[in-house]
């Protein structure tokens, strides 16, 4: 099932959550929303699910224009943030909610709705939990049950609002590991939010990197990370350095007195040395070295007084002998440039 | 190793014993507040309602029961039954839709709807009585037409419930309105993408979710409606047999100097207030437990 997103308007009072948002998603996938809180990830979600409605625009599952369905009619499975599991109900009856409420001519049999649940209990390997109720899990485990409960309805898409927001590290790792396989199986046309970029990298089909109420850039993980369409794109997917510039006959200079280009350079993508070479480096101060993990990673102040964070491994690190407080050369391997406009 | 084992928790007690030591009192000091506390109770509520009972009883078994053939003590009481049995599966119904409306959507007018709410907590029953007697009575806005249509409402058992409904109707939605508000949409959207209807949603979801509330409610409600006597003094006329509810009538009986009557009328309703007690406590414990349960649900999130 399709879900296309045409030119979506949605306002809160004086508040423009969404601007003329188009998003065509394609069967099958599973796509990440992905931008910083209050960029209206959220809001395009819940406007898909008809849980929120569009000022202007509409929204059409594989072209059938369902703009003005309410959320029961539009069989969308929803996963919340924090699980929403009904909790004077036990695992069982959660995920056979979505069954039981159906008209009695639509309603499965008692058998049917028993072997369903079960069937999904397996999928989310909780087979022995089923009498138990949402406050005796762990938060891992609601969350596959809200997932299980969603899906016991055979949805057209599944939509995932930051389903994995609530848990800790470890556990936010498993389980969208677990998701990405649980896809590969199940095949439903998927929309997550998140504003973990790392997470809507790995998990994600495809990223539309949202900001300011409008889509950046809607491409595949690798695209958005290697070519990143704007400034605000190349910055929110990873650490980076700010430097301003300028643009003469295809050479980039780093010129803090210049205001026509934004140079971003990731910390990995900055060298170390102690002589100059090429035509674009910087001088800078070290000032404070952790060397705990893969990557050494390096605190310095440019020469014009500006920090500068720089990532090399530990075979360079140790060749170098670096210390604090020592006056070295900084040599950009790779700038991304950016003409200064309003978005950044 | 072992040394320096049992040393570690000589460093560190569990902290529950901690706390209770930094915030106690010396045993005198507790011994008094306590000692006073139950004086105090004593005084003011343990021996009146000895007395109660005390006098009910004082002409024996027999009369005590005898009390309760007397057919204008009988129509109080049938009189109460049908009051609170009337206002309170209202006030239900006005509560939940009241409590479900504040706390579920955004409205103009919602913190005067909460105001209003709360006005018969504020205003005298005395007062509250005079509002029906202004309405409806002979001098009243509506009395000549009411009259004219044979409708009798004040000094007549319409009166009567109209009062009870409306000093008893905060109850129920001050009870659950806490309730719903901290339970948020969440699980109403979730049954709603689940297919179910706004009918399903409630009685299947919110209902479920709220019962010990309402329960609590209920039985605060039901025990005001039977002990009410301002406002239904008010506008009950006090026609001996016809609106006479139980307070009234063991006024009526007191002023009559049938003290033991009186007092007999008196030990059903202080009765229905320890059953109250008894039923609100156990309320009580029940959604406690369920609170608590809440809480491990949330404060619980290891993997």
């Amino acid at each position: 099932m399709s879900i296309s997103v045409r030119n979506i308007t949605k306002t809160f009072g004086h508040f423009t959550a969404l601007k003329n948002i188009d998003l065509e998603i394609p069967a099958g996938q599973l796509v990440a929303l992905l931008g910083p809180s209050g960029c209206g990830k959220t809001t395009l979600l819940r406007i898909i699910a008809g849980l929120e409605f569009a000022d202007a625009g509409t929204i059409q599952f594989d072209g059938q224009d369902i703009t003005d369905q309410v959320a029961r009619e539009r069989r969308v499975g929803f996963v919340f943030q924090h699980y929403a599991l009904f909790r004077h109900l036990t695992v069982f009856e959660n995920i056979a909610f979505g069954l039981r409420v159906r008209p009695r001519s639509a309603r499965p049999s008692k058998e049917e709705i028993r072997a369903r649940v079960h069937e999904l209990l397996r999928l989310i390997q909780l087979e022995n939990q089923a009498g138990r109720y949402p406050s005796q899990l762990s938060g891992g485990q609601r969350q596959r049950v809200a997932l299980a409960r969603a899906l016991a309805v055979q949805p057209k898409v599944l939509l995932l609002d930051e389903p994995f927001g609530a848990l800790d590290a470890k556990v936010r790792q498993e389980l969208r590991r677990w998701l990405r396989q649980l896809h590969d199986e199940v095949h439903i046309t998927s929309v997550f939010v998140t504003h973990d970029q790392e997470e809507a990298l790995e998990v994600a089909d495809r990223v539309a990197v949202m900001n300011q109420g409008r889509i950046e850039q809607f491409d595949s993980p690798d695209e958005v990370y290697n070519h990143p369409a704007s400034s605000f794109v190349y910055n929110f997917l990873g650490n980076v350095n700010l430097f301003h510039g300028r643009v003469d006959d295809g050479t980039t200079y780093i010129d803090e007195s210049a205001s026509g280009h934004l140079l971003f350079v990731r910390p990995h993508l900055l060298e170390i040395a102690r002589e100059a070479s090429g035509p674009t480096y910087f001088r800078a101060t070290t000032k404070h070295i952790n060397s705990a993990g893969p990557l050494v990673k390096v605190e310095a102040v440019t020469e014009w007084g500006a920090p500068v964070h720089v990532e090399l491994s530990q075979e360079r690190f140790q060749a170098l002998h670096l210390v604090k407080d020592e006056a070295v050369f900084i040599i950009p391997k790779d700038i991304a440039v950016f003409e200064k406009n309003g978005d950044s | 190793m072992a040394g320096s084992a049992s040393a570690s928790i000589r460093i560190a007690p569990p902290s529950g014993y901690v706390a209770t030591q930094a915030t106690s009192e010396p045993a005198v000091v507790r011994w008094l507040l306590t000692a006073a506390a139950l004086l105090f109770l004593g005084v003011f509520l343990f021996i009146p309602l000895g007395v109660v009972f005390f006098t009910a009883f004082q002409k024996g078994i027999a009369f005590y029961f005898q009390t309760f053939q007397d057919p204008d003590t009988l129509a109080a009481i049938r009189l109460t039954l049908l009051a609170a049995g009337i206002a309170v599966p209202l006030n239900v119904v006005f509560g939940v839709a009241a409590a479900w409306v504040i706390g579920k959507f955004e409205f103009l007018g919602k913190g005067l709807l909460i105001t209003l709410i709360d006005l018969p907590f504020s205003v005298s029953p005395v007062v509250s009585g005079l509002i029906y007697v202004l309405l409806f009575g002979l001098q009243g806005l509506l009395g000549p037409w009411l009259i004219a249509h044979g409708i009798r409402i004040i000094f007549a058992v319409p009166g009567i419930v109209l009062a009870t409904i409306f000093v008893t109707f905060p109850f129920v939605a001050r009870e659950l309105l806490p309730m719903i508000q901290a339970q948020g949409n969440d699980e109403e959207e979730a049954a709603l993408t689940l297919g179910a209807s706004g009918w399903q949603t409630f009685f299947r979801v919110t209902l479920p979710n709220v019962k010990w509330a309402l329960l609590y409610g209920v039985i605060l409600c039901n025990a005001r409606a039977m002990g009410e006597f301002g406002a239904v003094s008010v506008v009950s006329g006090h026609i001996r047999g016809f609106t006479d509810t139980m307070p009234l009538h063991i006024e009526i009986l007191y002023n009559d100097y049938q003290f033991v009557a009186a007092f007999a009328v008196a030990s059903l309703l202080a009765l229905l207030a320890l059953l109250t007690l008894v039923v609100k406590s156990i309320v009580e414990w029940k959604s406690g437990q369920q609170l608590k349960q809440q809480i491990r649900s949330d404060g619980e999130e290891k993997p």
